[in-house]
């Protein structure tokens, strides 16, 4: 039963793209709450451990949730589902990808990371290296990574604020910029923690809604749904398209989703929120099980959006299909549903933003002020000062760069900075964990090849080469769209041979002590 | 403590305990490597098995997409069962004996 003529849909009107009493009302009420949670973490954020890591009382439940809320930004909950609905099955696949890194994340290096780690990841790298260089090094990697993904959050967040709510581009990028410099500014990460586990709350809510409205629509039978969008747009829309044609393309791909997780700076700094390993162990688990199920649901959003709103109506709000979820969500909740799903959208990218910058500021000021500047003794009062600094410095550095990019493609960034983080970050902290050999030279030279390789090969291949420079197809030098399996690979292989080739006997010893660390967490902070 | 914790380290049990750790977790992601580039792969090399019908119009692709989300959540079930019943018990028993005397 094609419950919706196309024509039916076509004749949609929509307030998207207005901004409603709803919609503002949701938002102030969502402001409202996290800004009070602010001023409540902000009495209990003055040391340093509270700033970054929350003196450590998360739960693991709490960390899950938190961890969900920094991975699942507005670009998935928004990307995907208009994927799905423009792209049919290809979307499905997109969305399956991102999921398979976080139980890798578990296995490798969730515990170690903990029972290593203070504040930021560089400290796990450097724990028994020489200090200044590998922190300058992992500063560098950790800071790109960052720095790349914020770029696109911002710039998304500016086009699809305007798109939601009518707003201009750089009032909606000052707005994001301010709000969540105020949690990370007086909260810290108590403050950014309860953020990205209301927003996780209530984006697993909406969406929940959605997929309920959506299938009660089809006799909560999906295969309804499925023979709907095959009546409507055949049943290519079922199958595997042009998303993978060459294997090792998607398997470049796959491996940068999988392992850059286990390099970004925002979502390792959550792992010392939590009192001891088995809380990190167990934070994964949930993190995973609240992240799967929101990939599992996101295509069915997709594929009602297709098959009750219909393809050209969402191409005509947003060429992309960003707009896909939240018309579904006016068709089926009308204003005050959309209202919601965009007010929800938007603390979804404040929340995501605020915890970019809280791990860029904490690598400023931990690891280069700190144990780069001051030779690692600084006080309390210094340190929380100088982050404080780095964290206003970068907020108003992301604002600045969103507004530098408006309209420009930053798509590819999102995938540059996972590039980024399994080819710098990932390889470095693992060699650091689980081998004996490595030295400072082979950590540094395995960093900056995986960081440099990445943004390189990046720049040269058909991504950027011919879809943002616009060179003519086939004119770029590299072949592959993510150049994780050659960047990776490399950096791993730097870092082994140049730790074979330069010895560290001081390395060595205290490697017993981080053995006794990693397993039993004696030591631990 | 120094001896002790060099005589723990090169004890037959803790390295007993790091080599089950190591196991353990290089199966599981093992597994997970299967499941995920194995679908990856699949639809690479074999697009008409993914598109064939199961239901009227529903897609073989659709539940197998589903069932690598699940797989991989399993797979962290697992290991924080182990983990929590095997691995756990293990480390506060040599915690103990470094520790506790």
């Amino acid at each position: 039963m094609p419950p919706v003529t196309e024509q039916a849909a076509g004749a949609i009107q929509t307030t998207l793209g207005q901004p409603t009493v709803p919609s503002i009302a949701f938002f102030l009420i969502i402001v409202a709450i996290t800004l009070a949670i602010t001023y409540w973490a902000a009495k209990r954020t003055k040391t340093t451990k509270e700033f970054y890591a929350a003196g450590r009382s998360v739960s693991a439940f709490q960390n899950g949730l938190a961890l969900s809320g920094d991975y699942m930004s507005a670009a998935s909950f928004l990307g995907i589902a208009g994927m799905v609905a423009l792209k049919g099955y290809d979307g499905m696949i997109y969305a399956v990808g991102w999921l398979v890194g976080w139980p890798a994340l578990m296995f490798l290096i969730a515990e170690p990371l903990r029972n290593l780690g203070k504040f930021t990841f560089a400290d796990v790298v450097a724990f028994r290296l020489k200090q200044a260089p590998v922190r300058i090094a992992a500063a560098i990697g950790g800071i790109l990574t960052v720095l790349f993904y914020t770029i696109a959050q911002m710039v998304g967040s500016g086009s699809l604020i305007k798109l939601m709510f009518g707003l201009p581009y750089e009032v909606a990028e000052v707005i994001v910029g301010v709000i969540m410099l105020a949690y990370v500014l007086f909260g810290g990460m108590l403050a950014t923690t309860w953020v990205q586990i209301i927003k996780a709350g209530l984006l697993l809510c909406g969406v929940s809604v959605l997929m309920f409205i959506v299938l009660a629509k089809f006799n909560f039978n999906p295969g309804e749904l499925y023979a709907a969008v095959s009546t409507q747009y055949g049943q290519a829309a079922l199958e595997p398209g042009g998303l993978i044609t060459n294997p090792i393309d998607a398997v470049s791909l796959g491996l940068a989703l999988m392992f850059g997780l286990l390099g970004l700076p925002h979502i390792l700094q959550r792992f010392f929120t939590v009192p001891d390993a088995k809380a990190a162990r167990i934070s994964v688990l949930y993190a995973t099980g609240f992240i799967g199920y929101f990939y599992i649901i996101i295509p069915i959003v997709g594929f009602g959006a297709a098959a009750l709103i219909g393809r050209e109506v969402i191409i005509n709000i947003d060429k992309g299909g960003n707009m896909a979820a939240p018309l579904l969500a006016e068709f089926v909740g009308g204003t005050p549903f959309l209202g919601f799903i965009a007010a929800v959208a938007f603390a979804t990218i404040l929340a995501v933003v605020a915890g970019l910058t809280l791990a860029a500021a904490s690598s400023f000021s931990h690891d280069i002020y700190v144990h780069v500047i001051k030779g690692g003794k600084a006080t309390e009062q210094e340190e929380v000062r100088a982050s404080k600094i780095a964290t206003l410095l970068f907020g108003i550095a992301a604002v600045l760069l969103g507004i530098l990019f408006k309209g420009q493609n930053v798509a590819f960034m999102v995938g540059l900075a996972f590039a980024i983080a399994c080819s710098a970050n990932f390889p470095a902290l693992t060699l650091s964990i689980f081998w004996k050999r490595f030295t400072t030279a082979g950590a540094v030279w395995s960093i900056l090849t995986g960081a440099f390789l990445a943004v390189g090969l990046i720049i040269i291949s058909p991504t950027v080469w011919e879809d943002v420079l616009k060179n003519p197809k086939g004119s770029a030098l590299f072949a592959l769209k993510n150049p994780a399996i050659v960047s990776m690979t490399a950096s791993f292989l730097v870092g082994y041979v140049v730790s074979l080739l330069t010895r560290e006997k001081t390395a060595e010893q205290k490697f017993e002590d981080e053995k006794l660390r990693t397993y039993l967490g004696v030591g631990a902070e | 403590m120094q001896k002790d914790v060099h005589g723990l380290l090169e004890s037959r049990e803790f390295k007993a305990l790091v080599a089950r750790k190591a196991k353990t977790s290089l199966i599981l992601l093992l597994l997970l490597f299967a499941s995920y580039y194995g679908f990856v792969l699949l639809i690479g090399f074999n697009k008409p098995f993914l598109a064939q019908k199961i239901g009227e119009t529903t897609t073989l692709g659709i539940p197998l997409g589903v069932a690598v989300i699940i797989a991989a959540w399993l797979l962290t079930v697992i290991y924080v069962v182990w983990a929590n019943t095997t691995y756990d018990p293990e480390v506060r028993r040599l915690r103990a004996q470094l520790l506790g005397k």
